[in-house]
């Protein structure tokens, strides 16, 4: 081995590919220059490269986007914001250092990012530890509540038991499929779902549960075992928690195996607009997602945001979808915290945030809860031949985020409140804080 | 289209018939329905127009079908807009100009379920043969029993055996769930039923109501454990089918790297970039097509083709010349050295083309499915498995049969050898890593059909390839090709029993095992080839 390395330090050429390389792999900070002391950092911790790429790139320029245009209305405390960027390069472990850096080296007042769980698991200390303020605008699996975070993206009672609720109630589902990738966010939902299926009554031989590596592209077994789970004499619906890549071939073995949403629809949580644009939705027309924002709803709020957006991206066909619509939300609120507290110090702008309302695009007013999480509508969409989503249904007003699920045994007893309570796991049976154990 | 409208006649004068008058409703009363923008108005009006026996009711459900069904908020008309753009006053069938705030009908699933309902029952009678088999599909799972005297006309009259058939299955089906019929007719349905043995057919006899007559219910358990038997036996036809579908796709990810890897010893990480490329190419040859010539979309893939070929080749040569051929004999740092050229490939076609996924469309031959027996073949698949064995025989030849394969084949053998008889071995070198590459294109083309089209396809292969390459035995074309069927049959067996992560797992424990059993693969190259 010793050998090899030096070997390697040998040749010039080899070396400088090396550098090359690792430099490129390790990111390639966009790290905008600091000019003057009088600005109000923002951190934006978005890959902008790896596998991830794909999804937060849009939230990276709709943040610059929003912070844009607060310069435009003059800023905040009269000061003008800075945006930081910085690419953990879809590298789990990076996200913590590149946390790390914005809040130490580039001292900024909140970051905005993360996508998938394990990189918000991978921050949390740093965040808890350097005691600053994230906000994560992706739907997850909740469990969770921590005083430095802020989570404006879904609770599973949000997006997922709502889904099944309107598929059990509209379609008339009596038999479940719950499809997923093979990771924390789609395991914990379907935990989720099966334990409230249950006390729903459903049986447990008419639910299926099945999962598939990352990026999974073979999917003509398992589309055929859906068929065949599907041919019982009862309704049959798919709840999916697939992630990212994978369902662009998967949507594409349910077309041409001729499985039509008629027949047996597949209601996902991790498909948008953004997923869409890949593929050609003729022969998906009718498949469901369920999420907080489609951009096909109709409202001034929405109107102009796209209209916006389109315009900042210079780009008439960039598309917009639910995370965006949860920063743009998250955004509104801290600006309104950091305004009442008159200061970006954490401590104040984490006490001034539980209670700000901002509204969302879709004609409601969102509201920070002291369980960290906001109040949201929840709409189920239908797949149009466009790549947009025609809204079927939606709840009647908002509903507030619940961090620990009820349907799960660790958890029911458990409730969130940073304002009263000052604690994120608090057992109401024996009033301590500490989560279930305790 | 008059006999259309004749047949339509026919078939209003037969509903006519069979609705009683209580339940007819007038044509124009159920067409305001759509005009409420509810689902369930909307549900309302599909039963009354299909209901009505008005001439025009197949004009309306099925203009709502392809949302061309339109109704003016303010004034509460239909209007029907063709195909061709014209507009027509639903009510009256003449030519009308529609307000400029007119909105489509809406539809949800529950609305296209009472549509092909409505649709299957008005259209048994069709002269489109083509549209008559839809309709007793329709049937056969709405199970309405209006549609029965329509489907016994139908019956009387088929003439084709197929379609008849359909119908007399779609007849059967209805019976089934009638729960006024007599019941040796639903006995006999179930026999009729269960001769079908497909997945419909299952689900038809497992859903059967709690409160048919025991003797129904017994012959429908026995015709489903009958299905469900046969059904297994298909099942081990459809995991071998999957099986060869999924080791054509990897054959063709990693056929590139047995010419790259296997013939040259070259460790190239950035091949599965040169999938990408491939594949990236064939978005841009569709989008060309798109903008200029939009007819000649289902022939892209033959433009792509050679086109594919030619840029990742392109590329292949110029990273031997730039790169690779100082590394030869440094297997580290060619590791290194083409594995951060992975990373640069992939920022650059990100920068380039976005980090979102690509659209790449199907072409019309490439799209829907066919059934043997009772296992549904995707045709996308099929063409793969086609297309992936022509190229692995196009490669055999090129290095059995022309000179430049000769060459090929001598340098890697003995260099030195090669290089005194008169062989420009650096050129070889280059012409031999721009055919992996080039090939390694050829299969982005494929796999765009079935992937997506995004920075990070290649990556998702590269594993796969050289688990083949080395399974099948390092400079082995043949041992590749039986390498990666045996991988992919041995998946997708294990895949039903284990899912699709065990399998996975299952299968890279297995060829750990074998590799230390047998370190040169499948088929090991002998003799004095192994050492060049």
């Amino acid at each position: 081995m010793f050998h090899s390395i030096r070997a390697v330090a040998e040749r010039p050429l080899a070396r400088r590919w090396l550098a090359a390389t690792a430099g490129l792999a390790l990111s390639v900070a966009a790290v905008f220059p600091a000019k003057a002391q009088d600005t109000i950092k923002v951190g934006i911790l978005h890959s902008l490269s790896g596998t991830m790429a794909i999804s937060e790139t849009t939230l990276k320029d709709v943040m610059l986007m929003l912070i844009e245009e607060q310069n435009k209305k003059g800023g905040l405390l009269g000061k003008k914001l800075e945006a930081v960027v910085v690419d953990p390069a879809s590298n789990w472990p990076l996200f913590a250092e590149k946390a790390r850096e914005l809040i130490t080296k580039e001292k900024v007042s909140a970051v905005f990012g993360c996508w998938t769980s394990v990189s918000r698991k991978s921050v949390l200390p740093v965040f808890k530890e350097l005691n600053s303020i994230l906000f994560y605008p992706v739907q997850y699996e909740g469990e969770e509540s921590e005083r430095n975070v802020f989570y404006t993206g879904a609770a599973p009672n949000q997006q997922a038991i709502p889904a099944v609720d309107y598929l059990a109630k509209e379609e008339k589902v009596q038999r479940w499929v719950l499809a997923g990738t093979d990771y924390v966010y789609p395991r914990t939902t379907n935990k989720i779902l099966e334990a409230y299926l249950k006390s729903k009554g459903v049986k447990p031989e008419d639910i299926m549960i099945n999962y598939t590596p990352f990026g999974h592209s073979d999917w003509q077994t398992i589309v055929a075992d859906i068929k065949k789970f599907g041919s019982a004499g009862k309704k049959t619906a798919v709840v999916s928690t697939i992630n990212g890549d994978a369902n662009v071939p998967f949507y594409k073995e349910l077309g041409n195996q001729g499985v039509k949403a008629k027949d047996i629809p597949v209601v996902a949580f991790s498909v948008g607009e953004e997923e869409l644009a890949g593929i050609d939705t003729k022969p998906l027309l009718g498949h469901l997602a369920a999420w907080n924002y489609f951009e096909s709803i109709k409202t001034p709020a929405n109107d102009e945001f796209t209209k916006k957006w389109k315009a900042f991206t210079k780009n008439p066909k960039r598309v917009s979808n639910d995370p965006m619509e949860a920063h743009v939300i998250g955004f509104a609120m801290w600006v309104k915290a950091v305004e009442k507290a008159g200061t970006i110090d954490p401590d104040k702008v984490i006490d001034a945030l539980p209670g700000t309302e901002a509204p969302n695009l879709t004609g409601g007013i969102s509201k920070m809860l002291p369980n960290h999480h906001i109040t949201k509508p929840v709409f189920i969409g239908e797949v149009r031949g466009d790549g947009q989503f025609d809204v079927v249904w939606k709840t009647e007003g908002l509903v507030p985020g619940d961090a620990w699920s009820k349907e799960l045994d660790g958890s029911k007893d458990l409730i969130a409140d940073w304002v009263t309570l000052k604690c994120g796991n608090y057992n109401t049976v024996t009033k301590k804080c500490g989560g279930q154990g305790s | 289209m008059v006999r259309d409208r004749l047949v339509a006649w026919v078939l209003a004068a037969v509903l006519l018939v069979v609705a009683a008058p209580g339940y007819a409703q007038t044509y124009d009363d159920a067409l305001t329905k759509f005009a409420a923008d509810s689902f369930n108005e909307t549900e309302a009006g599909i039963a009354g127009v299909a209901a009505s026996g008005n001439a025009r009711a197949i004009d309306v459900i099925e203009a709502l079908s392809d949302q061309r069904l339109l109704f003016d908020p303010a004034t509460k008309k239909i209007y029907i807009r063709e195909k061709s753009g014209r507009v027509l006053d639903a009510s009256t069938g003449t030519e009308a100009s529609a307000p400029a705030d007119v909105k489509t009908v809406r539809l949800n699933n529950r609305m296209r379920r009472a549509v092909e309902a409505a649709l299957g029952g008005l259209t048994l009678l069709s002269a489109d043969s083509g549209k008559r088999y839809e309709a007793a599909q329709a049937v056969f799972k709405s199970r309405d029993a209006a549609a029965l005297p329509a489907l016994d006309a139908a019956i009387a009259k088929e003439t084709s055996a197929s379609l008849k058939r359909a119908l007399i299955e779609a007849r059967a089906a209805v019976v089934l769930y009638k729960s006024d019929a007599r019941e040796a007719d639903r006995i006999d349905a179930v026999a009729i039923i269960k001769a079908r043995g497909d997945q419909d057919a299952l689900a038809l006899l497992a859903g059967l109501p709690a409160d048919a007559p025991p003797a129904v219910k017994r012959a429908a358990s026995d015709g489903v454990a009958a299905i469900q038997s046969q059904l297994a036996m298909w099942a081990g036809v459809q995991n071998a089918w999957y099986g060869v579908s999924l080791g054509s796709v990897l054959l063709l990810a990693a056929i590139g790297l047995a010419i790259t890897f296997g013939v040259m010893g070259v460790i190239n990480m950035a091949h599965g970039e040169m999938v990408m490329i491939g594949a990236y190419v064939t978005f841009v040859v569709q989008e060309t097509i798109r903008a200029y010539n939009p007819g000649l979309f289902d022939y892209s893939l033959l433009f792509a083709v050679p086109l594919a070929f030619m840029v990742s080749g392109a590329i292949g040569i110029l990273i031997e010349r730039g790169i690779i051929r100082f590394l030869y004999g440094r297997p580290l740092e060619t590791l290194l050295a083409t594995w951060g050229l992975s990373l640069i490939l992939q920022q650059a076609v990100r920068t380039m083309f976005g980090p979102t996924n690509r659209e790449v469309g199907n072409p019309s031959w490439m799209s829907g499915a066919f059934e043997i027996g009772q296992i549904t073949i995707t045709y996308n698949r099929l063409w793969i498995v086609v297309f992936c064995l022509s190229v692995f025989a196009g490669l055999l030849a090129l290095l059995r049969f022309t000179r430049i394969g000769l060459e090929m084949r001598a340098v890697t053998q003995n260099r030195p050898m090669a290089a005194a008889m008169g062989i420009r071995t650096s050129r070889v070198d280059a012409l031999t890593f721009g055919l992996g590459s080039g090939i390694a294109g050829i299969a982005g083309v494929a796999l765009s059909q079935i992937d997506n089209v995004s920075p990070n396809l290649g990556q998702s292969y590269i594993i796969d390839s050289f688990l083949v390459v080395v399974f099948g035995g390092v400079g082995n074309l043949w041992g590749t090709l039986v390498g990666a069927f045996t991988l992919g049959i041995a998946n997708k067996f294990l895949e039903p029993f284990a899912g699709a992560v065990l399998g996975k797992i299952a299968i890279l424990v297995l060829i750990i095992l074998f590799i230390q059993k047998r370190p040169r693969g499948l088929f090991a190259l002998k003799g004095r080839a192994v050492e060049a």
